[in-house]
């Protein structure tokens, strides 16, 4: 009988981190597969990542590459100022619907438009998570949340915005894609469109945007496969997954 | 099919549930152990892992790894 190893912790997944994540939170499995594109790749050595404020602010005690902590919804400028000093390095910012969608807003549509050679990765949970349970840009209609605990009215705050169809508007960006990461058939997507959007930035197609549908256990008041199982039932078919844009179906 | 079988990182799991429901031949529950974070690690209770990775890929504290187990008659 032999027995071969078919799966282990990325190279790249620091050793011997636990997170700070609650169970079962999407952060998690975003990074793990970020890890596992970055193994892929082989691009460890010369990958900068920007981190967040949110519940992601101290990803860069998880994942083996250099990064830089951006103010909030800021990433994007510091990804710029590294990718046009660095070119030769691969440069993604890892940022929340908070971060990204309400704080960041001005940030993320003028680096998707200058079509700066970096990757965004953008967690949609549908809340604030780190703070506590705010509503977000991203928060459903009549989803509950600590400033909205009746549930979102879009008479008062306007319907979730769905920043994939928002940037796919743009003429530069190269790739913008949704993805999730609620189910191992997803994940598998999800990893493949995380990897094309890396790919597109080393190649210099421009820059490349994946959404990621996740969860929040703990701000949702849920249990983890059942928080995944909202993400299916309620967050995608307002957020349909796919691809808004792609440089080389343009091209053709 | 595929045989396999799984190793849990006692240490790094949670019990989030996520690698049980997404088991395809159901063979993981969450044991009565303790870790030293205070959570009940995964485990394999039996046979019949066919080696799919739907645990590992689902995990999200990589707290999974995944044999394949081959026969030579
Ligand atoms: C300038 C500034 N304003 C507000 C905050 C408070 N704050 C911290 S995280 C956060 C939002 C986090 O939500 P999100 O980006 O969705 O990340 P998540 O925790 O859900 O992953 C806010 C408003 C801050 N840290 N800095
Ligand atoms: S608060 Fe929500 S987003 Fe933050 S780690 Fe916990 S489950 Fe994840
Ligand atoms: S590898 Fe597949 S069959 Fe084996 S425990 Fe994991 S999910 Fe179940
Ligand atoms: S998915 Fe990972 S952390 Fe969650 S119960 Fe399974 S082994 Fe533990
Ligand atoms: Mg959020």
């Amino acid at each position: 009988m032999k027995e071969t190893k078919i799966y282990e912790r990325p190279k790249s997944w620091k050793k011997g981190v636990h997170t700070h994540y609650c169970p079962g939170c999407g952060h998690g499995i975003t990074h793990r597969i970020l890890c596992e594109v970055i193994d892929e790749l082989g691009i460890q050595e010369k990958t900068i990542g920007i981190a967040p404020v949110g519940c992601a602010a101290m990803m860069y005690d998880y994942i083996d590459v250099d990064f830089c902590e951006a103010a909030h919804g800021r990433a994007p400028a510091l990804a710029t100022g590294l990718k046009r000093t660095r070119p030769d390095q691969v440069v993604f910012t890892y940022q929340g619907d908070g971060d990204l969608a309400s704080i960041g807003t001005a940030e993320i549509v003028h680096v998707a438009n200058r079509g700066e050679k970096i990757t965004t990765i953008f967690i949609n949970n549908a809340i604030y998570g780190m703070t506590g349970g705010q509503m977000a840009p991203t928060t459903l209609v009549g989803q509950r949340a600590t400033t909205c605990p009746e549930g979102r009215d879009p008479n008062l705050a306007g319907y979730p915005m769905r920043m994939c169809e928002l940037l796919a508007t743009l003429k530069t960006p190269a790739y913008i894609a949704r993805v999730s990461v609620a189910q191992p058939k997803y994940i598998i997507e999800a990893k493949k469109a995380i990897k094309k959007a890396f790919e597109y930035q080393i190649s210099g197609k421009g820059y490349s945007f994946v959404e990621v549908l996740s969860n929040c256990p703990t701000n949702w008041g849920m249990q983890p496969v059942k928080a995944f199982e909202w993400t299916v039932s309620a967050m995608m078919p307002y957020y349909p997954l796919g691809v808004f844009k792609d440089f080389d179906k343009e091209a053709e | 099919m595929a045989k396999g079988r799984v190793e849990v990182l006692e240490e790094y799991c949670k019990s989030c549930g996520l690698c049980v429901a997404a088991c395809p031949m159901k063979v993981l529950r969450i044991s009565e152990k303790i870790n030293s974070k205070g959570y009940r690690p995964v485990e394999q209770y039996k046979e019949g892992c066919i080696a799919c990775k739907m645990c590992a890929m689902t995990c999200p504290d990589a707290a999974i790894e995944v044999y394949k187990i081959e026969d030579n008659q």
